[in-house]
């Protein structure tokens, strides 16, 4: 079967490789019929993620029909139509009770390498790297879902597929990044990164103004006009002092960090000590968005950090934090808590998440797709797989 | 693990159940009586046997046993069983000793326990708690034997396996 393959830093290629088999009988392979390229799809492919090794099948935003089902698996049936969480997670375990899904105990078998980088592992992750599993992703024609009967969420046909595709990650990820805000009736929420669902959702969850900062005008465009956020460019504007003018002095009650680890800053010069250090290994992560958040959360209020870090960042604000009492949420997704509440306001109309979409291919197209996702040309904002 | 300690106690004190997650051992066979016989893997598809009896048995509480005379690794060990603060389920503490034989066969035995007995014993409390919560050995394409600290350092590309990949 076809699958996207990451080769090696920067490069993806579209190759053959074995259709997936049941190895467990609580597995099910499912037939993809729409995949998504993440965000987190480019910090792999951009190197800055450890233990990838050459023919891992990326890919963790998918969903398709059920073709085979191991004999463990009793909820679902061939020819079903499921979207599928990315974390993987097992049900039974203290976490997973806990509805802590991205933290299965059980669902990494590879934790000794990452309790050696984390401390504790979460849980494993598809078409991640081999510290969060080694799992085969879902940008391919085939792909095998372990735990079958926990994760996959059973769609019906009155919707399409680009209307549910990003239960699988995106829009629960914006969503419990608004939701770790603990968002009151006239919360202003600032969010770094113009992904556009923590957007949405703090408006979702009673927001009264939202802010969102990106540098290409053209994802600011979205989010003023699909979202209805206020913007701010930070190449044009110190944002800072923008939103310190915005919210008469006081800052954001909560600030949403929705970029992560390979962040840009206006400043050349603060860019380049990051970009350096990363370069020669002495951080692996990139803060910008992360330090401004910090800085720019009013007294007491809450940073909550979506966006992916991978190991280590430098200067820290830490002293902002204590002082002013700032409390910091974060986390990868928990997906399961949140796929059916969210496919239920896909389908009552309060969202409609294919805003998003500004490209759709065949995945034989995926390294263009990766591309100008990467480089943001084209104003591509999310680009849809079908095989 | 998330599980009644009952339920723990009774899995392992079926020794038949210990080669689905022990992954050195090939079989145990037991009697119905405290003795049991043990097969281990060894490299170069050899393996190594010997005879063990139950040494102690507290219901739900503790296991131990050691091997009779005569065997290739002299070994004994316990496994303890307590319940977890709060009812999150059951601790489980396992304690092995061998006493490795000289000469080849000891480098053998070395060999099949791996750089570290420790990281072997993690392992398979490990993969002993994924099949009491989740009834199964994890497995991943990267990881297609579920958890070994050997494997971890010769991952299988995030793939499936088989023939025709390019």
């Amino acid at each position: 079967m076809k699958a996207t393959c990451w080769m090696g830093r920067n490069t993806v290629k579209v190759k053959n490789v074995p259709e997936p088999t049941i190895l467990n009988d609580r597995d099910a392979i499912v037939r993809i019929t729409s995949t998504a390229i993440c965000g987190l799809d480019l910090h792999l492919v951009d190197g800055y993620v450890p233990t990838m090794k050459k023919g891992d099948v990326l890919g963790h935003e998918f969903m398709g029909e059920v073709v085979e089902i191991g004999s463990g698996v009793g909820n679902l049936g061939i020819g079903d139509r499921v979207v599928v969480p990315f974390p993987i997670a097992c049900g039974a375990c203290l976490a997973c009770q806990n509805k802590a899904y991205s933290l299965c105990e059980n669902f990494n078998p590879n934790a000794g390498i990452a309790e050696k980088v984390y401390g504790y592992s979460p849980a494993g992750l598809f078409g991640f790297s081999h510290m969060l599993g080694g799992y085969q992703g879902g940008q391919a024609e085939y792909v095998r879902v372990p735990f079958a009967d926990v994760g996959p969420l059973k769609v019906d046909d009155d919707l399409t597929d680009e209307q549910v595709l990003f239960l699988s990650d995106i829009f629960p990820t914006g969503f419990m990044g608004a939701e770790m805000c603990g968002i009151k009736p006239g919360d202003v929420i600032a969010v770094w990164g113009a992904g556009q669902f923590a957007a949405a959702s703090a408006f979702l969850l009673g927001a009264e103004r939202v802010i969102v900062i990106d540098r290409f005008p053209y994802r600011l465009k979205i989010a003023a006009e699909r979202a209805g956020a206020e913007t701010i460019n930070y190449e044009e504007t110190s944002v800072l002092e923008a939103l310190r003018e915005m919210t008469a002095g006081r800052g954001p009650d909560a600030c949403i960090d929705a970029v992560g680890i390979e962040a840009h800053h206006s400043s050349t010069a603060l860019h380049a000590y990051d970009r350096t250090k990363q370069a020669t290994r002495l951080e692996t992560d990139r803060p910008h968005a992360l330090r401004e958040a910090v800085m720019a959360c009013r007294n007491g209020g809450t940073v909550s950090v979506i966006g992916v870090y991978g190991g280590f960042i430098d200067k820290f604000p830490m002293g902002a934090v204590m002082n002013r009492s700032l409390t910091i949420k974060t986390g990868q997704c928990h997906v399961h808590r949140y796929m059916r509440p969210l496919l239920e306001r896909i389908r009552n109309g309060e969202i409609d998440p294919t805003f998003v979409i500004t490209h759709r291919m065949r995945l034989s197209e995926a390294p263009h797709g990766y591309d100008i996702f990467k480089n943001k040309q084209d104003d591509c904002l999310k680009v849809v797989l079908t095989p | 693990m998330n599980r009644w300690r009952e339920d723990v106690y009774a899995y392992w004190h079926d020794f038949e159940n210990l080669p689905t997650f022990m992954h050195h051992l090939e079989k145990v066979s037991t009697n119905g009586d405290r003795r049991s016989h043990w097969t281990a893997k060894a490299p170069a598809g050899r393996t190594v046997e010997w005879d063990a009896e139950v040494t102690h048995d507290l219901a739900n509480e503790l296991i131990s046993w050691r091997s009779l005379r005569g065997a290739d690794v002299p070994n004994f060990g316990s496994v303890r069983f307590s319940p977890a603060p709060g009812d999150r389920g059951t601790e489980v503490k396992v304690t092995v000793h061998y006493d490795l034989p000289a000469g080849r066969l000891g480098k053998a035995v070395a060999g099949l326990l791996g750089e570290s007995p420790e990281q072997q014993v993690t392992d398979d409390l490990r993969r002993f708690k994924q099949v009491m919560e989740t009834g199964q050995v994890v497995r991943s394409e990267g990881s297609p034997q579920g958890t070994s600290a050997k494997q971890l350092m010769r991952q299988h590309p995030g793939q499936p396996m088989g023939e025709d990949s390019e």
